[in-house]
């Protein structure tokens, strides 16, 4: 039986779809079977983040309307064993989900994966509601900056009343994920710090993702950052991946780095 | 840094992370507060607060209308603070 997880914020330009990327392949690499479905009808972009653009031929909202199978519809990734990526439709019906069509088709997935990530498109509207109606667990991508914030806590006010689970009286598990930090503007005080966004939010710290160049980098490459092992943000998400699957990992790349005599007296970065 | 940029950060009026926080503070609990409260709560509250003005002079601020939900009944709860009578 798959695990499904949203990946979702309000606000958009925050990195859900780096983040939905990222996660689902670090699941895949750990071994699990894994599929990441792209909520954003209309605006697909999930396909040129993981670097399967050419290779879409039917989309969600195909299957939904049983044009063509789950089957037809599933792009295998390339890079990654056990990965499996459904496209969203670039139809301009906003309608074009349904809630029927969209549980019909998790049920089929749910018989063959182990995790399912739900990519969600920003706002509140339709869209991002049927992506976390059926999660059993959230990841909340939030940048530590005042308007992010307010709209995370605008969503989780959604899941925890909109969702399927907060419907049957039960809780969606609440993940929040820090992206786009930067621990030296943190030191100078001009940024909301880690602590300082739990604190207003009061749910779990799933990660940290470090502001990293490797980001741009890796959507311009269309390859997943967490491919990128030599870069922070790409080891940044596998600790949380990891930390997803229940291990105890200790957060890295909080702390400013102190630059070496060297590299002041040369003025590198 | 010298000591002197040192103690001058320490005295500086806020830094703009810690006014970040507090708005944040503040919006966030006042959301929360109304989250889940019919839509059209805001709209009733300002047509009782007319009626009640053809009447008596009131402020926007003297009215408190709140919404309590416990179990299957909902109790809403007016409270007007009238001014003195002249």
């Amino acid at each position: 039986m798959a695990k499904i997880i949203v990946i979702t914020s309000g606000k958009g330009g925050v990195g859900k779809t780096t983040s939905s990327a990222a996660i689902s392949t670090g699941l895949a690499l750990r071994g699990k079977k894994t599929v990441v479905i792209d909520f954003d009808v209309g605006l697909r972009n999930l396909d040129l983040i993981m670097g399967c653009e050419r290779r879409v031929v039917y989309d969600f909202v195909n299957v939904i309307n049983k044009e063509a199978t789950l089957k037809q519809a599933l792009i295998k990734d390339k890079r990654t064993e056990g990965l499996y990526i459904l496209p969203a439709s670039q139809t301009r019906d906003k309608d074009a989900l349904t809630y029927e069509g969209v549980e019909a088709i998790l049920n089929e997935l749910a018989e063959d994966f182990d995790f399912i990530i739900c990519d969600s498109p920003a706002g509140i509207e339709q869209g991002a509601q049927m992506a976390l109606y059926f999660a059993e667990e959230a990841i909340v991508v939030t940048n530590p900056e005042v308007s992010s914030v307010r709209d995370s806590d605008r969503i989780l006010g959604i899941l925890q009343s909109k969702s399927r689970l907060a419907e049957q009286g039960k809780a969606v598990k609440e993940h929040l994920l820090l992206t786009r930090y930067n621990p030296s503007r943190v030191a100078n005080a001009e940024m909301l710090s880690v602590e300082d966004v739990e604190e207003i939010l009061a749910i779990p710290l799933l990660g940290v993702i470090p502001e990293s160049e490797a980001v741009l980098k890796a959507s311009n490459q269309g390859s997943p950052v967490i491919l990128d092992t030599e870069s922070e943000a790409g080891q940044a998400y596998q600790d949380a991946v990891s930390r997803l699957l229940g291990d105890e990992v200790p957060h890295r790349f909080l702390e400013q780095v102190q630059k070496g005599f060297f590299k002041r007296l040369l003025g590198g970065k | 840094m010298g000591i002197l940029d040192y103690l001058l950060k320490k005295n500086k009026p806020s830094s703009s992370a810690s006014v970040a926080k507090e708005r944040l503070q503040i919006i966030v609990a006042h959301e929360r507060s109304t989250r889940g409260q019919p839509d059209y709560l805001p709209l009733m509250q300002q047509e009782i607060i007319d009626v009640i003005r053809k009447y008596v002079d009131i402020d926007q601020d003297q009215v408190s209308v709140q919404l309590d939900n416990a179990d299957d009944c909902s109790v809403l709860e007016l409270n007007i603070t009238l001014p003195d009578a002249k």
